[in-house]
């Protein structure tokens, strides 16, 4: 039994892929750069991130323009500027889906024939350039391909963001399950033989009502050609799936704690349990100042807001204000840490049933401006670190 | 001069997760519900928050009425390609159905262009059949709700001839009506979900036929000071007038004034973000603001809360 890591810093240096989970807009993938920024200066060795969020912002925060499916180099000048002097090197990519179905077809077509055939079907070129989910399986194929070539000593994902936040955990096997299935042969069997079945003549009649003969035709072609693919497919969508429960890879969940991002991490944390894989870190993002919840400041603020005349009264003359003004001052003041306050506790709420699980919890506290740079990232990244 | 966005039939509300997209969508919906108009509410991601917002069980395919003249859902795309079936095509055995439903799984697995028609031919069609006078759609997220909503379009594109064709046909004529179709985007005042409805404001008509209505900005922070007052507020907290308030109210007043000073810094802040905002936007789209209302348990009485503040700005 290995010891359980204390902090971020002990878990990544302990791991070889991280894989950063949670709701939309908890900053997951500003996360994910600032455990790559600080992990390349205090670890060493090479570091990437990989982010498959559509929105490009993780290369403003890096500090470059824009990057695509190459991985590219965080220049050391932007490091110099953060006043940083790396140990390692940072490393970023984008996945750009379309590209990496096309490498990955081109990797597994059986022929050249096979692979320009599926590359210029109508149906593929929709289904990798159009639709969001076909990121998934891409997303844990990729991190696969960069995890086996043994560039980096330590990976960091950013998860897609999907319907169902596990989505790409079963992205792999669902994959392999579809190119196994008697079903995708069948559907493609009148196509190959002109014959349709008995048994099959009612599915095609209501599918050639709804769909029409050409569509049904490509999508024919399309599946018949895949299967070409099968064996290569198949394996390989075990390897991804067997590389996410290593025992070097590691899930931290990111949230705020808002009820509807707490909601989908509790869901994470247990999927991940039941899974039995590894819960490294829960990183609370955008926590209220510990100081809200403070006896003294409740009974402070109680008082300010029961006794407001009389307080006002005595405080007036030493600040130099008209009693009036400074009452309806002191009155919002009253106001606001009570609403705070309660924020800050249903918060704290959240947070102790979050704690629970993983190896290491860590919380942000709140920063309201967004993170444009290296020394931003890096800011962020210290109040994670140790 | 757009069409006033409750007077459409179909409403689309999207946002960045977490900033409130369907609390909005369920305030918007009771509130057109109160004012007279028969409103349905679908959910499309299988979350189950919207059956919160109304505090019921669990939301189903079929529409619950959750107070007169309000009706709730939630979208199964099964569900959705069964009625398809038997309505449209008027397949009656649903026998036949169950294998193709299964392989329209694994294609839609592949083409997950399918489950997204089968989303929002389900809601063009309520429309089309004037079951509701509006349908307010709780959408995806603002990274999909293009994949959603060009899906009609992709479809009609690689689909050239049979039923689907026809069908993607007047779907498209729904969605691209301003007088009857519009989205919304919710976004709260923080900086990365300003940006990204920034964003999605621009790609939407490159992508897309349908009406860009109006923004909704949720959790706006209340003003706290007054014209002068934050000059009086930094005078309170300087040295002496600070020591003579921890005589008053005891040893937690600076710790009280740090946090009013936190929410002066958040609302500032934010303001930026929400002039950027409305830099970046169209002029004469509407912007509405909903305010923070602190204590957020979702429930009816949150829901209504929220549909009064917007009910203020429509």
């Amino acid at each position: 039994m290995t010891e359980r890591a204390r902090t971020v810093e002990q878990l990544l240096a302990a791991k070889e892929i991280a894989i950063v989970c949670g709701s939309g807009g908890v900053g997951k993938t500003t996360t994910a750069a600032a455990l790559g920024t600080l992990a390349a200066t205090h670890l060493g060795g090479k570091v990437l991130v990989l982010t498959v969020d559509p929105a490009k912002r993780l290369a403003a925060a890096l500090g470059l323009e824009t990057f695509g499916n190459v991985e590219t180099r965080i220049p050391s000048e932007a490091f110099a500027d953060a006043g940083l002097q790396p140990r390692g090197e940072l490393w970023a990519a984008m996945l750009d889906t379309k590209q990496s179905w096309d490498d990955l077809v081109r990797r597994h077509a059986p022929s050249t024939h096979v692979r320009d055939s599926i590359l210029g079907n109508p149906l593929y070129t929709n289904i990798t350039g159009k639709f969001v989910q076909s990121h998934d399986y891409i997303a844990m194929e990729r991190l696969y391909e960069i995890h086996e070539s043994g560039r980096y000593d330590l990976v960091i994902v950013d998860t897609p963001p999907t319907r169902n936040a596990l989505d790409f955990l079963d992205a792999p096997a669902r994959m392999a399950d579809f190119f196994g299935s008697r079903l995708l042969r069948w559907l493609t069997v009148p196509y190959r033989s002109r014959l349709v079945t008995m048994a099959s003549r009612p599915f095609y009649g209501i599918a050639d009502r709804v769909l029409g003969t050409k569509f049904l035709e490509d999508i024919a072609e399309f599946f018949s050609l895949f299967q070409t693919m099968e064996r290569g497919f198949v394996e390989r969508a075990r390897r991804v799936t067997s590389v996410l429960s290593d025992r070097r890879t590691t899930f931290c969940v990111v949230s705020t704690l808002e009820p509807a991002p707490v909601h989908e991490a509790e869901f994470f944390v247990r999927e991940l349990t039941a899974r039995r894989l590894h819960l490294g870190a829960v990183i609370l993002n955008k926590v209220l100042p510990p100081t809200l919840l403070d006896a003294d400041a409740v009974a402070a603020a109680a008082a300010l807001e029961r006794r407001r005349a009389e307080v006002a009264e005595a405080l007036a003359p030493g600040v130099g204000v008209e009693v009036d003004q400074l009452r309806r001052v002191l009155g919002e003041v009253a106001t606001s840490f009570d609403n705070f306050h309660l924020v800050a506790m249903r918060e704290a709420e959240q947070r102790s049933e979050l704690a629970a699980a993983p190896d290491v919890t860590v919380a942000v506290p709140y920063v309201d401006a967004d993170i444009h740079d290296l020394a931003g990232l890096v800011r962020l990244g210290n109040g994670v670190w140790r | 001069m757009a069409r006033p966005l409750l007077d459409r039939n179909l409403v689309f509300v999207t946002g960045k997760g977490g900033v409130g997209k369907t609390t909005v969508a369920a305030a918007l919906a009771l509130h057109a519900a109160r004012a007279g108009r028969r409103t349905l509410v679908c959910e499309v991601d299988a979350k189950g928050t919207l059956a919160g917002a109304f505090e019921v069980g669990a939301l189903r395919f079929s529409a619950t009425e959750v107070e007169p003249g309000l009706w709730a859902m939630a979208m199964d795309t099964e569900e959705s390609l069964r009625e398809y079936l038997s309505l449209q095509l008027r397949v009656p055995l649903v026998a036949r159905i169950g294998p193709l439903a299964r392989t329209l799984d694994f294609v839609a697995s592949a083409a997950p262009g399918v489950k997204e028609i089968l989303t929002v031919g389900k809601l063009c069609w309520e429309v089309r059949e004037q079951h509701y006078d509006l349908v307010v759609v709780d959408a995806s997220a603002t990274g999909h709700i293009v994949g959603q909503l060009a899906a009609p379009e992709a479809i009609n594109e690689l689909v050239e001839v049979g039923r689907v064709r026809e069908q993607t046909r007047w779907m498209l004529d729904i969605l691209g009506d301003p007088d009857r179709t519009g989205v919304v985007i919710v976004t709260s005042p923080e900086e990365m979900p300003v940006n990204e409805t920034i964003d999605l404001a621009a790609r939407l008509p490159q992508v897309t036929k349908v009406d860009l209505a109006a923004v909704v900005v949720n959790r706006v922070l209340p003003e706290l000071f007054g014209r002068g007052e934050e000059e009086v507020f930094e005078r309170v907290r300087s040295g002496d007038a600070l020591a003579r308030l921890t005589e008053l109210v005891g040893p937690g007043a600076a710790k009280v004034l740090d946090a009013a000073d936190l929410a002066v810094t958040l609302r500032r802040a934010r303001a930026e973000n929400l002039a950027g905002l409305r830099a970046a936007l169209p002029p004469s789209l509407p912007m509405l603001y909903v305010p923070e209302l602190f204590a957020r348990v979702p429930g009816w009485r949150f829901t209504a809360q929220v549909a009064a503040a917007l009910a203020e700005e429509l």
